[in-house]
């Protein structure tokens, strides 16, 4: 058994729940039955008001905290999760779960269609956000929770929060929207259409038949990693981090990698592309685009805003250019105009719009706060030892 | 609770929605919630006060005053609160008008520089002043735009406000009767309740 760090959840099973109840979606379609894959970490109490909801970003899946059994890597947010963390494992019961359309466990374009007997492929129907918090509703309900005492998540699974609040205002206590937006501009529209276009034109990508083919689309995949990633981290960071340096003394007047930075996109394009589901990426990314709870409402915000009851919590990053603060401040301003109680803070960071995932004194300070003054008004014992 | 946050604490009514701008670690907007019900807004850029507000439940906003309050709607709030950072704004009058637009009162304290000690150390010392309530060194302090009891009631003046309340606290203990009858020379905080319309009573 190999030594965890004190404050790790440790080691951590995924489970999988299947859905028998047809899910109709947005789009239209209906799935007839689905799996949620997804972990849990800390212990549901007996009144069953101490469940937290993580909900995940663009690449993100279920392996939010501690140590699956083949790796010496933690899961994406265990800097937030675990013992004494800012969501205490000693305090709250976590859920974690990879979204409908995933591809890591949960039912997505690489799973079988039981109609067809066929992958999905490119035939998975498109989900939105709303839908994703709809099945979370279910697993909720699967596991005994009627009300979360926070949901919680980053990016695109801020947006899940935020949709939370507004589906099932009675089923949510607290809400935490970190370094998120009310919906994409125009610019973030583009960068994933570039994404798109580069994964759809590889010419292994067979229409999103791949998988049939024997082939994927990595180099499509890659290129789309890359640009995403150029996104998620500052001018600043990507400066300090690599400069002008090159990989060798000279320059070699050729094509291959040469500046440092070239090496690192590559290096995260190619890992990336081997791990993960090229249709997944692609609906991902409608369900970011498609985002806009203000829409049917004229675009008024503060009128969309109007189901909400929790407190919110708001979290920006200065340095974020993807998700900047002047977002979260318009997610901010709109709850203020609608009289919701929300708090707002934009921390001072260099990491871009992935500071969200790492660890800083503020952040943790903030959030710790925020989640032990929710622990404290649910009544949950301060430590259970 | 300092004094300047007790005399606040009685005259804000039931129920009242309010800002605080510059609401430290939310002491204030803390006590009135429990013991008045009111409800609103803190801002704050420290940020030990916005963590301290937020393990209190206080609503805060991390915004900068010099930026102004565009993002809070006319006459959308009962009263407007702001103590001890009108003296360390850019534009303290500018700052007046935003706060008498979005509500119809306003109450503000700040350190009254024509308080007798500070009158010594300046008139007769002849250093700039330093005491509990102006505790900054002339060259770090944040107080850019320092004023005593008879300049805010002039401004308040010129700008045609009614001033519907108005008092000194002495740091630690309540005002004595001697800054009853000389507010600027023997109140150490200004503390004044003020009015959009002139002549308006009290409610």
């Amino acid at each position: 058994m190999p030594e965890f760090p004190d404050d790790s959840v440790g080691l951590v099973t995924p489970q999988t729940a299947h859905f028998d109840d047809p899910l109709t979606l947005a789009c239209g379609m209906t799935l007839p039955a689905y799996d949620l894959t997804y972990e849990t970490y800390g212990t549901l109490n007996a009144e069953r008001n101490n469940a937290v909801l993580i909900c995940h970003a663009l690449s993100g899946h279920h392996h939010a905290a501690g140590y699956h059994d083949d790796e010496r890597k933690p899961g994406w947010w265990d800097a937030h999760i675990g013992p004494g963390k800012s969501i205490d494992t000693n305090r709250f019961f976590v859920v974690s779960l990879n979204n409908l359309g995933g591809c890591h466990g949960s039912t997505g374009p690489a799973s079988i269609n039981p109609e067809t007997g066929r992958l999905w492929g490119p035939e998975f129907p498109m989900v939105t956000v709303g839908d994703w918090v709809h099945s979370q509703a279910r697993l909720a309900d699967r596991l005994g929770i009627e009300r979360f005492a926070a949901v919680v998540g980053g990016s695109l699974g801020g947006m899940q929060v935020l949709q939370w609040t507004l589906t099932y205002p009675e089923r949510i206590a607290n809400a935490v929207v970190i370094a998120a937006t009310p919906k994409l501009s125009a610019q973030n529209i583009a960068f994933n259409e570039v994404a798109r276009q580069a994964i759809r034109s590889d010419p292994d990508y067979h229409g999103g038949w791949y998988a049939e083919h024997g082939t994927a689309p990595r180099r499509g995949l890659k290129l789309a990693r890359m640009v995403g990633h150029i996104t998620y981290l500052s001018e600043d960071a990507m400066g300090s981090k690599f400069g002008r340096d090159l990989r060798t003394n000279d320059l070699n007047f050729g094509y291959d990698v040469e500046f440092q930075v070239e090496s690192y996109l590559r290096y995260q394009g190619d890992t990336f592309s081997s791990a993960f589901d090229a249709n997944t990426y692609l609906l991902m990314t409608k369900a970011l685009d498609y985002f806009d709870p203000a829409a049917a409402h004229g675009g008024d915000l503060a009128r969309a805003l109007a189901p909400a009851v929790c407190p919110f919590l708001v979290v920006s990053f200065t340095s974020d250019w993807r998700f900047p603060p002047s977002r979260s401040r318009e997610l901010t301003d709109a709850l203020i105009h609608a009289g919701k109680p929300v708090s707002y803070v934009n921390i001072d960071s260099p990491h871009g719009h992935d500071a969200f995932l790492l660890p800083d004194p503020r952040y943790q300070a903030v959030f710790a706060a925020f989640m032990s003054r929710a622990a404290r008004d649910l009544g949950l014992a301060e430590e259970t030892t | 609770m300092r004094t300047d946050l007790e005399l606040i604490h009685r005259w804000i009514p039931q129920g009242a929605h309010i800002l605080d701008l510059a609401c430290g670690d939310g002491t204030l907007l803390a006590a009135l919630a429990r013991d008045k019900s009111v409800t609103g807004y803190g801002l704050e850029i420290d940020p030990e006060g916005i963590t301290a507000c937020i393990a209190k439940g206080v609503n805060v906003i991390e915004q900068n005053l010099d930026a102004g309050l565009a993002n809070f709607e006319d006459d959308s709030y009962d009263l407007v609160v702001m103590t001890q950072a009108l003296q360390a704004l850019r534009r303290p009058d500018r700052m007046l008008d935003e706060m008498l637009r979005v509500a119809d009162e306003c109450i503000i304290t700040f350190p009254n520089f024509a308080y007798w000690r500070h009158r010594v150390h300046l008139g007769i010392r002849g250093y700039m002043p330093v005491s509990k309530s102006l505790p900054h060194a002339w060259y770090d302090t944040p107080n850019i735009h320092l004023s005593t009891f008879n300049d805010f009631e002039h401004l308040c003046r010129d700008k045609g406000l009614s001033i519907t309340d108005r008092a000194v606290g002495i740091r630690d203990h309540e005002g004595h009767w001697t800054s009853r009858l000389w507010p600027n020379l023997f109140g150490e905080i200004a503390i004044f309740r003020v009015g959009r319309q002139p002549m308006r009573s009290a409610p």
